[in-house]
Order: structure tokens, then C-alpha cells, then sequence
């Protein structure tokens, strides 16, 4: 909270203070000049000659709208199509094996963080190509705490830099079209997924159990308390035997006990088992 | 380390390309035209062709048909990189063969990413 922070007159810290408040991310003192250099736009936008100006404004402001728009540029949204393409295959590997095992029911698949809806859209041509595995396509729920990510993310909109980022020519080809210049991916694929907004330090997860989830590169700058608190939270929305999907690099090591490495696909982590229950006084 | 033979009739297309392969790692080679590409991977094939459309003496589709027909125990990888970037153009493209396809224009990571998907980055 803002009054827990060190007092000071920077207005680097308070607007560093607001997004840390309203998503856990942390600005590194070392990256703090991306908060400058992010804000620009807005500054210009708004027509405020400084960060001061800006942070007067913010203080002053009735709707959180001016804020909301802050954060929403702070917010590091890096994404690509297949980013991390054996991952991404792992995924649906793991998801034809689940399949198997549970029969007619439909899989779930949660999508933590999908910023502009390209994970997701990643996981939908990956089903449909497996199409045969599955009774009913997996459902997919992506969910993001920017509402501008979602809004990019339903649209599945993107530019010409973007669509070659990731994405094979032959499934461009399959899944979108070319509308002046821009690819937008084709209604059958964007039905398969459900967009919905989602603040994973604040709000509960989406409603049911999920069999997979993936957070991929979210977390990375939550303080370590805050990531074990997601975990928890993460851990309440998984199916017994579930799978948990972090980026390269990110762990829950040290961090939860809900989770433990998988040993079918390296690299994931699976729902802890349950305790094993007390063996039967033998003979 | 790989090699990439960058056929485009630009002088200017193929600096920027040589010198963000370069910084892939790549050893670049580089053609004007269709038939100098030919005679090139003839006489030694290169892991990858970035390959232009429009060009002079022979064009990059002309092109591959020929190297297609040219009978190449290791075929190397065709990656188109031009200004047509309709659907009937790529589709086409992919059709005659090539494996990826980069509308111009491209940056570093544009390439970067189309040669990881071809499997030469
Ligand atoms: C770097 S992107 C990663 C996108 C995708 N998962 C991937 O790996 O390519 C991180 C996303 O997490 C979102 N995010 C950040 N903090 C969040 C929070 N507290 N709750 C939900 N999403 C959050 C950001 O808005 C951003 O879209």
C-alpha cells in the first residue's frame, strides 16, 4: 500500500508505488527509466509538461481512469506467437495424454497473463490441428489485468510485425486473414477462447477446476511473498493431477508445496498428490 | 556455421539482410537475380536462400522451381522476403515450396524468428 511505502517526493517511486499496488509488479531502481520513457505518450497525450504534472494529476484525480492508463503502459506485455514452441508443444502433448485418461469430459485450459491473446490463439491452433484427440476442443480461458491487452487480445488483431513473430506461414495462412494490412485471426479460432479480465493478486481465479494452467511470464517481477500467494491461489483453481506451465526460467521451488516437477513433462509442475493415506494394518 | 544466400536485386536490401544475418551468426553469400542464385546453389548449396519475387533474368518463384528441379541431395531451406504480402502471393508461394515466408519490411526479429522456424537459427 501507498502509505507502507518510504515517504518521498520522487515521483518515479509513487507511480512505481501505484503499479506495484495494483498488479505486483516491481520496477527495478536499475529500469526505472522505463517508467519515463513509457509515460511520454501519455504525458504528451494529457498535455502535462512532466512526471510531476502527471503525479499532481494522478493525486488530484476522482476516476481511476487516469490511473488505469498508467498502469496499463507500465505493464511489460512482451508476447509472440508459439513463444517457446517446444513448450507450447509439450502442452498439447500433456493435454492428448489427459485426454485420454478422463474420458468424454472436456478439458480446461487457463491462460494467466495472455497479454495481447497470443498464447492463447497458440494453444487454439494447436488443439484444433490434434482435433481427432479430443471429444470437445480443450476450453480455453485467457485472462489478463489489462483491459487494453484483452481488448487487443478479442480483437486477435495484429500488425504485420507481430504475425510474422512466431507463427509459421502455413497456420497465418490457415487461421487468418489480411485486412489492410493487418491479420486478424479467423472467428472460429477467437470463438474457442474465453477472454476475461483477471488481477491474479487481487481477484479469484476464473470459476472451476482447470487442468492445465499456464503463467508464463508473469510473475517474474513479484516479490517472492507475492508469487508464493499466487501459487496459493493458483493452486485452488487446478484439478488433483493438474499442470502448472511457467515461462523459461521461473520456478515454484522453494516456493509452494502445492506444486512439484513433473515427471512426464519436464519443466512443468504438477498439483502435489494427495497425502498418501495410512496403509492398512497389514495381515 | 550456417550459410544464408541472400538473392535480392536491392544492393541496399541485401546490406541490411547481410549485416542482421551476420549478427545471427550467419556466413552470408549473395545473388542478384534468380539465375545467379541457381548457379550459386549449384555449385555449393547453402543452409538457407532468403529470396526475393521480383527480380530481373529470373525471379524468385522461377527460381524455385528450378533449384526444386535441380535434383539437390539436401535442398536448402527457401524463405521468401518480398513486398507481396497478399494472400494469393503467399499462398502461391507456399505451394511451389517454400518453406517460410518474410513480408518485407522486416527487422532483425522478423528474421530471427523465420529462420529458428525453418530450423537453421
Ligand atoms: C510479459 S507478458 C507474458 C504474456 C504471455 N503469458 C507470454 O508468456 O508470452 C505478462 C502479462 O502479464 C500481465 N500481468 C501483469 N501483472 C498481472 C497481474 N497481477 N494479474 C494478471 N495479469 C498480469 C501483463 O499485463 C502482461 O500482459
Amino acid at each position: 500500500m501507498i502509505e507502507n511505502m518510504a515517504p518521498s517526493g520522487g515521483a518515479m517511486q509513487l507511480i512505481g508505488a501505484l503499479l506495484e499496488q495494483r498488479t505486483g509488479q516491481q520496477i527495478a531502481a536499475n529500469r526505472a527509466w522505463r517508467i519515463e520513457t513509457a509515460l511520454k505518450p501519455v504525458l504528451r497525450e494529457r498535455g502535462l509538461p512532466s512526471l510531476d504534472a502527471l503525479v499532481g494529476q494522478l493525486l488530484g484525480a476522482r476516476s481511476g481512469e487516469l490511473a488505469d492508463q498508467v498502469v496499463d503502459v507500465l505493464l511489460n506485455q512482451e508476447t509472440s506467437f508459439f513463444r517457446d514452441v517446444a513448450v507450447l508443444e509439450q502442452i498439447a502433448a500433456a493435454a492428448v495424454a489427459m485426454q485420454a485418461e478422463v474420458g468424454n469430459r472436456r478439458l480446461r485450459i487457463w491462460s494467466a497473463g495472455c497479454s495481447t491473446g497470443q498464447e492463447p490463439l497458440s494453444l487454439a491452433m494447436l488443439f484444433a490441428e490434434k482435433a481427432a484427440a479430443f471429444p470437445m476442443p480443450p476450453e480455453i480461458v485467457a485472462s489478463d489485468v489489462s483491459t487494453a491487452a484483452l481488448a487487443r487480445a478479442r480483437a486477435g488483431r495484429y500488425s504485420q510485425f507481430e504475425i510474422q513473430r512466431g507463427l509459421p506461414v502455413r497456420r497465418m495462412v490457415e487461421w487468418f486473414d489480411s485486412e489492410g494490412g493487418e491479420w486478424v485471426a479467423r472467428q472460429e479460432l477467437v470463438r474457442r477462447i474465453q477472454f476475461r479480465q483477471q488481477n491474479l493478486t487481487a481477484d479469484v481465479p476464473p470459476p472451476g477446476k482447470f487442468d492445465i494452467i499456464l503463467c508464463r511470464n508473469v510473475m517474474l517481477y513479484f516479490s517472492l511473498p507475492l508469487r508464493r500467494q499466487v501459487f496459493d491461489r493458483l493452486a485452488t483453481a487446478i484439478q488433483p493431477g493438474g499442470l502448472l506451465v511457467l515461462g523459461a526460467g521461473e520456478t515454484v521451488i522453494g516456493l509452494t508445496e502445492h506444486f512439484t516437477p513433473s515427471e512426464a513433462f519436464r519443466g512443468f509442475y504438477r498439483t502435489a498428490e494427495a497425502e498418501p493415506a495410512p496403509l492398512a494394518a497389514a495381515g | 556455421m550456417k550459410t544464408c544466400l541472400v538473392v535480392d536485386d536491392s544492393k541496399v536490401i541485401r546490406k541490411v539482410a547481410r549485416h542482421i544475418l551476420e549478427t545471427l551468426d550467419f556466413e552470408v553469400r549473395e545473388a542478384a537475380d534468380g539465375r545467379e542464385a541457381l548457379d550459386s546453389c549449384l555449385a555449393t548449396p547453402p543452409d538457407v536462400v532468403l529470396l526475393d519475387w521480383n527480380m530481373p533474368v529470373m525471379s524468385g518463384m522461377d527460381f524455385l522451381r528450378a533449384l526444386k528441379n535441380a535434383g539437390l541431395e539436401q535442398r536448402p531451406k527457401v524463405v521468401f522476403c518480398t513486398t507481396e504480402n497478399g494472400m494469393a502471393y503467399i499462398r502461391a508461394a507456399i505451394e511451389a515450396g517454400a518453406d517460410e515466408y518474410v513480408m518485407k519490411p522486416f527487422d532483425r526479429e522478423t528474421l530471427e524468428s523465420k529462420l529458428q522456424i525453418v530450423g537453421v537459427a
